[in-house]
């Protein structure tokens, strides 16, 4: 079990550049489902991508691999005649909003965008077009997300997972890493992880992925990663004190961060007083949540938070 | 990206939204000059002298070199003596503040060097409210806040009195709708040809923070004047920095004396820089990362120099710019690198590190501390390097570590 992705997502990519074809490939290689591809000026070709299994993926599978991935005109089109139910968007940043919104009209239930950089008000736009519709984006701004040994859709390296119990959520990506990993090496293994990106608006929260992991059989127990900036962190205290069944631990970043300061992310800023990684880590604590001192120890903090 | 009070103002006149006549001085004769332009336009003999800076707090601010001096001054010398006593005591004003140093609650100790003057009209207010628009991170909407209390600084108010903050959520399909607007202009007590002056100017500020992608605008104080105009009389823009592409025009405001010169140079290579005050550099992939670096520094007991995010991508040439950044910095006494090399495998970022080294040159100490793809070819290219490169087992290793060897 997991949330989100499983071995039955069908995933298309939208944004075949680059960072699309390279991180297409790597999802290949892990075992994702990967079905075709959104790209308007190119529509009826193939691209073919062939390499060497990464075995830390969907287990079973031979050494190699070579999959053909039809390329098609729009979302829509990509949709019929692929069954797609998940789509990933690696779209320039002055084009994503407009490749969400398309996505979210074509009925694809998940889109995933990691594509850094979109204008705020194109996401408050995009965010009001998906408001009566019947799809979860997560990002922008995001690795994306991993069900391990099942499904990864992103940027985010496989083989540092490893199937457990433990969800993730994280607002930065290499912070999920350390996670994911430190979970890795003490046994506990995850069950989806989720990174809902750095950007002040987003398609995913914490509480979203909370109820998500709340609600998931298999998930014992939650790490979230916060940091400096809006007030995501204190949401979701609330609604952990309120709902939550399971343990969760914690860590945000940007204890040290002076005010008024972008720290990289769009969203990671101290502004009028408020966002201070101070008031996130109070209320966490309030509601129950065990706050990892440093990042090295989040491991150990959720081991704590199961009462081990 | 920051711009000057005049420029706001600029911006907002373009857009048929009222401000006080106004004049651009950066030099004292040019200062003088624009006293008898505003008084024989505007009829009034009141002018106002304010230091064009990148931070609030202008007005209670004080120079340095003049611990009387106001950054902003009201000059009231014309109401009896006329243009000529005006003109002699912008005089004064301009040859002390151009050059000086403000300090304000948000410069820090070390304050601005006040380059530009904005001389502008004297104003007869009847009263003074505040108003600005921002993004709403919970709704991901703009919302219009306003309050009665012109003058105080909004966290002030929803501190201490959060009722009489007015709040309209901006749907960004419809914008402002006119009902929304004749609800804060009641909220505001606007009155009569205030009213109505009040309804075109929440209209029209709000269209135009949507059409230039501000992340801020704040009029503080707004202003009605006592013949029932409203003004912004002070007026903060602020834009969101992904939108900036398609604004040329706005990025032409941009002016480089208020920034970092760093950190302007890092962005050129892609990199994500922030300057601090403290002795440890970090270099870091992942923003995350970079802040939680910070955090663990400062948690064993040492101060980070600057925040660093390489991004995940990171070539050689970007790792020895983030070295030549970081070791410009006299006050760095040692070099933290923290990688999870994820897709960036850590033999590479150990050959762009012991590369950077070699060509910028190391006087301090240099901890390194990688994890992920390729951990232990990387650890072994910076063993075999020859360079005073010490390895960290993880993060809090690697922090303690730097702490103690750069004491």
């Amino acid at each position: 079990m997991s949330v989100l992705v499983d071995k039955n997502t069908k995933v298309l990519v939208q944004g075949m550049g680059k960072t699309g074809r390279f991180h297409t490939d790597k999802a290949i290689a892990y075992g994702t489902n990967m079905v075709g591809a959104v790209h308007p000026s190119r529509a009826g070709q193939v691209e073919l991508y062939t390499g060497e299994t990464d075995h830390s993926g969907v287990q079973g599978r031979d050494d190699t691999y070579s999959v053909e991935i039809p390329i098609y005109r729009d979302v829509v089109e990509a949709v019929a005649e692929t069954g797609a139910n998940a789509t990933v968007v690696y779209v320039p940043p002055p084009f994503a909003a407009d490749a969400i919104m398309e996505a979210a009209d074509a009925g694809v239930e998940l889109i995933i965008t990691v594509t850094e950089g979109i204008p705020v008000a194109d996401m408050v736009i995009a965010k009001r077009y998906l408001e009566d519709k019947n799809v979860r984006l997560v990002g922008p701004n995001c690795p994306g997300v991993i069900t391990p040994q099942e499904c990864k859709i992103g940027i985010m390296p496989g083989y540092i997972h490893t199937p457990g119990k433990i969800g993730v959520v994280s607002r930065s990506g290499t912070l999920t890493y350390e996670a994911v990993h430190q979970l890795t090496l003490n046994g506990l293994g995850q069950t989806t992880a989720i990174g809902i990106g750095g950007d002040p608006v987003n398609g995913t929260n914490f509480v979203d992925c909370l109820t998500m992991f709340n609600d998931d059989p298999s998930t014992e127990g939650v790490i979230m990663i916060g940091e400096i900036g809006g007030t995501a962190e204190e949401e979701a205290a609330e609604w952990i004190k309120a709902y939550m069944t399971k343990p969760v631990a914690s860590f945000i970043a940007g204890t040290s961060a002076p005010p008024g300061k972008r720290m990289g992310h769009a969203g990671a800023i101290i502004s009028g007083g408020k966002g201070t990684a101070e008031a996130k880590i109070e209320a966490l604590s309030g509601a129950g949540v065990v706050v990892a001192p440093t990042p090295t120890d989040m491991g150990a903090a959720m081991l704590e938070a199961m009462g081990g | 990206m920051k711009i000057h009070e005049y420029q706001a103002k600029a911006l907002m006149k373009d857009r048929g939204i009222a401000v006080p006549e106004g004049v651009v001085a950066t030099t004292v004769d040019e200062a003088v000059d624009a006293v008898g332009t505003l008084i024989e336009s505007t009829g009034n003999p009141v002018v106002v002298v304010k230091s064009q800076i990148h931070a609030g707090g202008r007005g209670k601010g004080r120079f340095k070199e003049f611990p009387d001096l106001g950054g902003v001054t009201v000059v009231l010398d014309g109401i009896d003596g006329g243009v000529d006593a005006a003109r002699a005591k912008v005089r004064d004003l301009a040859s002390k503040m151009l050059g000086s140093t403000l300090v304000t609650i948000q410069t820090g100790d070390e304050g601005k060097t006040v380059n530009t003057l904005y001389i502008e009209q004297g104003i007869d207010i009847a009263t003074e409210l505040y108003l600005s628009v921002v993004l709403d991170r919970s709704t991901s909407r703009n919302i219009v806040m306003a309050s009665t209390e012109g003058g105080t600084e909004i966290e002030v108010v929803a501190a201490e009195t959060p009722d009489k903050i007015i709040k309209e959520e901006i749907d960004p399909a419809f914008g402002l709708l006119d009902f929304q607007a004749r609800r804060i202009a009641y909220g505001l007590g606007f009155e009569g040809d205030a009213f109505k002056n009040g309804v075109k100017f929440l209209k029209m500020l709000t269209a135009a923070a949507v059409e230039l992608d501000t992340d801020l605008v704040e009029i503080n104080p707004l202003v009605v004047t006592t013949d029932g105009r409203v003004m912004a009389l002070d007026g903060k823009m602020s834009f969101e920095a992904n939108a900036l592409y398609r604004h040329p025009d706005v990025v032409a405001l941009r002016d480089p004396s208020e920034e970092d010169v760093a950190e302007m140079e890092a962005k050129e290579y892609g990199l994500s820089f922030i300057k601090l005050d403290g002795s440890i550099g970090c270099m870091v992939n992942g923003a995350g990362l970079a802040m939680a670096t910070m955090d663990i520094i400062n948690y064993v007991g040492g101060e980070p120099a600057n925040f660093l995010d390489v991004g995940g991508g990171a070539e050689k040439d970007q790792i020895a710019a983030a070295f030549k950044i970081i070791t410009a910095d006299a006050n760095v006494k040692g070099i933290f690198v923290n990688i999870f090399g994820g897709i960036m495998r850590c033999d590479i970022i150990a050959e762009g590190v012991v590369a950077a080294v070699k060509e910028v040159g190391l006087e301090v100490p240099l901890v390194v501390r990688l994890e992920g793809t390729n951990v232990e070819l990387g650890k072994q290219i910076i063993d075999e390097s020859g360079l005073n490169v010490v390895s960290a087992q993880d993060m809090k290793d690697g922090a303690v570590k730097i702490v103690e060897l750069a004491r």
